[in-house]
């Protein structure tokens, strides 16, 4: 919990003496790689952040997108994984109070909550299924008492995350143009902390973030307090409506080290605190762990003497605590004082601006073969794989997670969880749409396609609703970037990333790097989550119920790209292959063909293709419909391929299409104008899920003995087995 | 026509039964925080949904010691509608105006899902524009809502017409499968599942029409008698 010994004599140099205990304590804390981006930064500054409906304001914590009559929405990305792994109520439940606060600082109300969950191999590990389970229900207490909806996320299981727990939460919020925070200050006015009491949880959080997990350091793992947060958000809107802030900023990682040097740094000023007058939960504590402390459910407001009365009149209302902890000056500098005693007094651009590294990378070699494809026995009925995929832990249906999460609250959840993407209602009568995704098994074989595609796939889900993405948001999680072969890998999924970004023309409005994320087992596989946010202008596709003899259309060409797929990997215990690759131009002409198809009404519903195939993909529409399917894998698009690579390769860029009969023609004349590959597969009949090849079955699968697996098999994993 | 919102710390359905009172029927909506006395002119109470105290001790509990409730308990002696939702039925029963607890789901975890409701007492301020056994689609978000009586107070419930509604099936253990009930007086009642969520055909995905009935019935009670 200190400082290199080379950045030891870099502070030496730069403020020109020894420095303090505390300063030493704050500087650990603030150069830490989870609060100081030192690894990454100088590269992250290649995603294009900037379009035309992104507000930049300084000293966000969240993206802010313009969507129009006067309304923002603010979106972040965060995660928790170390606190997680070894605590996973309190990590993940103080994970998504954290990016709760980022959307809050901006002065908008938090509207929606998604998250990404990863862990172990829960069919063998119990270790994986005790985190899983508890990470789940603090995320639900959490975000339940808050009344803030859980609208959609993922799970995912892999070896790889032995022993670990990746917890990814991404909040949105919403509010008027007018009522965001202009960040600013004056000489005189007064810095107020306001919330919970500073406590000895989560002292050097950012520090035990940083480097491997090695031990189980619970102290450094944040208590939560959802019932504080709810005061506080409310609160803080009431001050917002009253126009009783001049700045604001959350009290994250770093504790008031960060929150402090951050807020005179973003604002070009200078903070004089003393640490006696910060409200704390143990009366002996030390100033150092008074500065480094990240107990959660805390802000730091900047406001003046005459809004400081209207302010504390707030907080008597809701019962928080509210304490004057200093002032603004004007000499850049981050004073803090013990009493009357000095004992810490240092340029805020010193503390907030760790020295970038530029870290040496190669490439890893065990991506030297690993793309080489290898050919499965073939079979003359799946049925059986696919009963078995159904069932798997990463395919089975997540209504265990999300039937725990309330994703109704706040009364705009148009689409609920459990279709592509989830739809969200707006004052101004637009929609949003917002989905994450992962995919670190095909990011392992091939960090940058890997990449892509999930940036591709989040596109596709909000497609799938009749959203254009207007927003990105990056979570960019790896192991220790010291490793030459894992800061490749960073590097080449941030290059794909941005290329994807640039070309689509979808600025990233937020993110998050982590890094570190190791056990003795060994590094995690490469881990970016990408968030996609698409917004509708009129009406989003309302999904109607398919109906015996409807159609099934597929849009997209399906690949020999079984690299990475859950059929290589829990079927065939076969990490490799070709990894899917996203084709810009085939992505973009599929994208726009499908949501002219939903602008002009022409179909049912639109369901992506991803995970698990298409065999998966035909397989929820029928289940979730309750419904059979004929679908011939010779009309399938693309190029002639063995059976098992149709069903089961996770090509990018398809979509399933449901439609009546009626519409057909005139969805032919659209696809046809967007020069798409596409074709009509099959039709909805009966109650059997049947895929022939050539009259021949292939797959003939009781849809009530598909459904009753799918929809059951994470609970009965969780619970039971 | 008058609508209290009574909104304790840590509430939050409050602002979602607000827009529906107001905007969706047009009445005149005010929020009532939960340590000022409840206004005089009020021809109905809703208390809503959420976790006031962040369910601390268990949910309802502290609230159910606040200020405004012993106000509450003075406009229900007079017959005033008053309408609990989820953590305001919790409320309702810690505070001794409707029979009951509610205890812990069967499944141990926090429910959210899409429920049916069939209708038994059609003779409330919220259910007098529904026909008998009629169903109602309606979301339910509750870890405590497992409304518990024992079989006296069952047999009494039953006899004097105050369970209000009931599941279709089993959702979460409850006794009788019950969803609601009423005091004895029939103007207090209370509910796990949320018609607030349920009103609007944008975010019903199957019929808006029912639970749009519960608010209707205010209507026509309080436009009757006023």
């Amino acid at each position: 919990m200190s400082l290199e010994s080379h950045e030891l004599e870099d502070l030496k140099t730069k403020i020109g003496r020894e420095p303090t205990s505390t300063e030493l304590q704050i500087v650990a804390a603030e150069w830490s790689e989870h609060c100081s981006y030192k690894s990454s930064k100088k590269h992250l500054k290649m995603l294009p952040m900037d379009g035309p409906l992104v507000i930049n304001e300084k000293g966000y914590d969240s993206g802010v997108l313009d969507v129009g009559d006067g309304y923002v929405i603010t979106a972040h990305i965060e995660s928790h994984n170390h606190p997680s792994a070894v605590e996973p109520y309190g990590g993940a439940a103080t994970g998504v109070g954290g990016v709760i606060r980022d959307i809050l600082s901006a002065g908008t109300r938090p509207i929606a909550l998604l998250d990404g969950l990863r862990f172990g191999d829960i069919e063998k590990d119990q270790h994986a299924k005790w985190l899983f389970k508890n990470a789940v229900t603090g995320i639900a207490d959490y975000g339940n008492c808050l009344g803030i909806p859980t609208i959609g996320g993922e799970v995912e299981f892999d070896e790889c995350y032995k022993n670990y727990a990746m917890v990814d939460v991404a909040a949105i919020g919403f509010g008027k143009k007018e009522n965001l925070i202009k960040n600013h200050a004056k000489k005189g006015d007064l810095v107020v902390l306001l919330g919970g009491a500073t406590g000895r949880d989560g002292i050097g959080g950012s520090q035990f973030a940083s480097d491997s997990l090695e031990t189980e350091d619970r102290s450094a793992v944040q208590i939560p307090d959802p019932f504080i947060e709810k005061l506080i958000i409310e609160a803080i809107l009431e001050a917002r409506n009253e126009q009783l802030i001049h700045a604001m900023k959350d009290l994250g990682g770093g504790g008031l080290s960060c929150a402090v040097s951050e807020t005179a740094d973003a604002l070009d000023i200078g903070i004089e605190m003393d640490v006696e007058k910060v409200h704390t939960r143990e009366s002996d504590m030390h100033s150092d762990e008074i500065m480094i402390s990240e107990s959660q459910e805390r802000m730091l407001i900047v406001t003046d003497g005459e809004k400081l009365i209207k302010l504390r009149k707030i907080c008597e209302k809701f019962r928080i605590e509210c304490s004057v902890i200093g002032h603004v000056t004007f000499d850049n500098k981050m004073h803090v004082k013990k009493g009357e005693t000095t004992i810490a007094n240092i340029s805020t651009d010193v503390v907030a601006n760790a020295t970038l590294l530029d870290l040496p990378s190669s490439k890893p070699i065990y991506l030297e073969n690993i793309e080489s494809p290898k050919q499965f026995p073939q079979l003359s009925d799946y049925s059986e794989i696919l009963m078995k995929l159904l069932g798997s832990p990463n395919i089975a249906s997540k209504i265990w997670v999300y039937g725990q999460y309330d994703h109704e609250v706040g009364i705009r959840t148009v689409t609920k969880p459990g279709y592509d993407a989830s739809v969200l209602r707006l004052d101004n009568g637009k929609f949003l749409s917002i989905k994450i995704d992962g995919n670190p098994k095909q990011c392992y074989i091939n960090p940058r396609e890997g990449a892509i595609g999930c940036f591709e796939e989040a596109c596709r889900n909000v497609v799938c609703t009749g959203a254009k993405p207007i927003g990105m948001l990056d979570h960019l999680q790896f192991g220790n970037p010291n490793d030459p072969e894992i800061f490749w890998t960073f590097l080449e999924s941030l290059k794909g990333l941005t290329d994807f970004a640039k070309d689509f023309e979808i600025p990233c409005v937020g993110g998050k790097v982590s890094l570190y994320n190791e056990t003795s087992d060994g590094p995690i596989k490469p881990t970016p989550v990408i968030g996609v946010i698409g917004l509708i202008d009129k009406k989003p596709l309302m999904i109607q119920k398919i109906n015996s003899g409807d159609s099934l259309i597929m849009v997209g060409d399906t690949k020999d790209e079984l690299g990475g797929s859950e059929y290589s990997e829990y079927i065939h215990k076969f990490i490799g292959g070709k990894c899917p690759a996203v084709d810009f131009s085939e992505s973009k002409k599929n994208m726009n063909s499908v949501l002219d198809a939903i602008e002009n009404e022409l179909i049912k519903s639109a369901h992506d293709c991803s995970k698990g195939g298409l065999a998966i993909a035909i397989s929820e529409l029928c289940m979730i419909n309750q419904i059979g399917c004929n679908v011939s894998l010779e009309k399938i698009p693309g190029e002639k391929l063995d059976s098992d690579k149709i069903l089961f390769s996770e090509s990018h860029s398809r979509y399933l299409l449901t439609i009546e009969n009626k519409n057909l023609p005139k969805l032919e004349e659209t696809m046809k104008k967007h020069n798409v590959s596409y074709s009509l597969i099959g039709e909805f009949t009966g109650n059997s899920i049947c895929f022939t090849r050539d009259s021949k079955p292939i797959i003939d699968l009781s849809v009530d003995k598909a459904q009753n697996t799918w929809y059951n098999s994470l609970r009965e994993m969780v619970l039971h087995a | 026509m008058n609508v209290g919102v009574v909104v304790f710390p840590g509430s939050n359905c409050d602002r979602d039964m607000f827009h529906v009172l107001s905007d969706v029927f047009n009445l005149n909506a005010q929020y009532c925080w939960h340590d000022q006395p409840l206004p005089e002119n009020l021809d109905a109470v809703v208390l809503p949904g959420g976790f006031s105290y962040g369910d601390r001790l268990r949910a309802g509990i502290i609230a159910a010691h606040s200020p405004i409730i012993q106000d509450v308990k003075k406009i229900a002696e007079k017959g005033i509608p008053i309408l609990g939702v989820c953590n305001g039925f919790q409320i309702l029963v810690e505070s001794g105006l409707l029979p009951g607890v509610l205890l812990k789901n069967d499944s141990l975890n926090f429910m959210c899902e899409w429920t049916n409701l069939t209708v038994e007492n059609n003779d409330t301020p919220f259910t007098n524009q529904f026909e008998l056994n009629q169903k109602i689609p309606i979301p339910i978000a509750n870890g405590e809502g497992r409304y518990y009586v024992d079989d006296e107070t069952l047999n009494k419930l039953e006899r004097k017409n105050q369970i209000v509604f009931k599941y279709d099936q089993v959702v979460n253990g409850s006794s009788n499968q019950i969803a609601g009930v009423c005091n004895e007086e029939g103007n207090v009642v209370g509910m796990m599942p949320h018609p607030e969520r349920a009103v609007e055909s944008e975010i019903n995905p199957q019929d808006n029409k029912p639970s749009s009935l519960i608010f209707e019935s205010l209507l026509k009670k309080v436009g009757v008698e006023n």
